[in-house]
């Protein structure tokens, strides 16, 4: 899941920032008074997310000449009879650490190392798994890190879906 | 989305700024944040999947959707780059139609190693007060 060059460039910037609802310029137009004080296009605090564009092994982009496990001719691409269940696991937390602001203009490459996992009783019944993951964002010209993500997923009880079987790939958020 | 960063000395323990994030959420705004993050989980956007497989009433909300509109409470405050650290637990999904409203509190206003440091805590809700992302975020800020 490593990801070896993650340019950060104000287009998508922009476009990210207009999908979270943040129309502050200085995400988006180098010459506003906001991007001018900061020294340019700054990238939004969740901005780093975006990397899974350049994610190679991202799953949750399709791929020409794969299953796709979302609807298509049918509900699913992915087939369900051969009982290859998969497991669901939901975006529990998040949490950044930021050496500094990250521009647009920079260029990223990810270091990532496992973090620890646990298990906690679900109020619904059942148990949680929860698996944390680090990820570095460095910056590949001076090789200094500049955000810190700490990602927490959970694999929740399966839920009652209105389909007796169902097959989903892991890793789902 | 000011030009001029806040001073520790204005800020003061349990202040607190409340905003309304996002307004009954379209289907639409949570495909423009797949395109835009890469996260194309047909949880997000493919009605059939999502009910008919995954077992789901309708799509709903990257987690990153409302914990990005979220820090808008901080940054719109303290101003731009400025945060040192963001984290979130993701708490209940968020549905299209769900109008989001953050709050930031001052928690504590201290100095370390010579930052003049903010924390917060945050918490947005959606229209029913039901809390929906909630988490806490420190910025360093002028003296």
């Amino acid at each position: 899941m490593t990801i070896s060059r993650f340019p950060v460039e104000a287009s998508h910037t922009m476009m990210f920032a207009r999908a979270i609802g943040d129309l502050n310029p200085v995400y988006s137009d180098v010459n506003s008074p906001e991007a001018i004080e900061a020294g340019g296009v700054l990238a939004p605090p969740t901005f780093t997310m975006a990397g899974a564009q350049f994610d190679p092994g991202n799953h949750l982009i399709p791929k020409q000449g794969e299953p796709w496990f979302g609807s298509a001719k049918e509900p699913t691409g992915v087939d369900r009879s051969s009982g290859g269940a998969g497991v669901i696991r939901l975006h529990a937390e998040q949490h950044f650490e930021y050496h500094r602001p990250l521009m647009a203009g920079e260029v990223l490459h990810t270091v990532e190392r496992d973090g620890t996992s646990w298990e906690k009783s679900s109020s619904r019944g059942g148990v949680l798994k929860f698996e944390e993951k680090f990820i570095d964002y460095v910056n590949t010209a001076s090789n200094e890190v500049v955000v810190t993500a700490r990602f927490v997923s959970v694999q929740p009880p399966a839920p009652t879906p209105p389909t007796a079987a169902t097959s989903t790939p892991a890793e789902q958020k | 989305m000011s030009t001029t960063s806040i001073s520790a000395a204005s800020l003061t323990v349990g202040e607190s700024r409340t905003e309304v994030v996002l307004e009954n959420i379209s289907r639409t705004q949570i495909v423009m944040y797949a395109g835009a993050s890469g996260d194309y989980n047909p949880l997000h956007s493919d009605e059939i999947y999502v009910t008919q497989v995954a077992g789901y009433p309708t799509v709903f909300a990257h987690g990153m959707l409302s914990m990005g509109a979220t820090g808008r409470i901080v940054t719109d405050w303290v101003g731009n780059g400025r945060l040192s650290n963001y984290g979130v637990r993701f708490v209940n999904q968020v549905w299209p139609g769900d109008t989001l409203t953050a709050t930031a509190t001052v928690a504590a206003v201290r100095e370390e190693g010579g930052q003049h440091l903010v924390d917060f805590t945050i918490n947005t809700v959606n229209q029913d007060g039901k809390s929906v992302v909630s988490g806490t975020a420190t910025a360093r800020v002028d003296a």
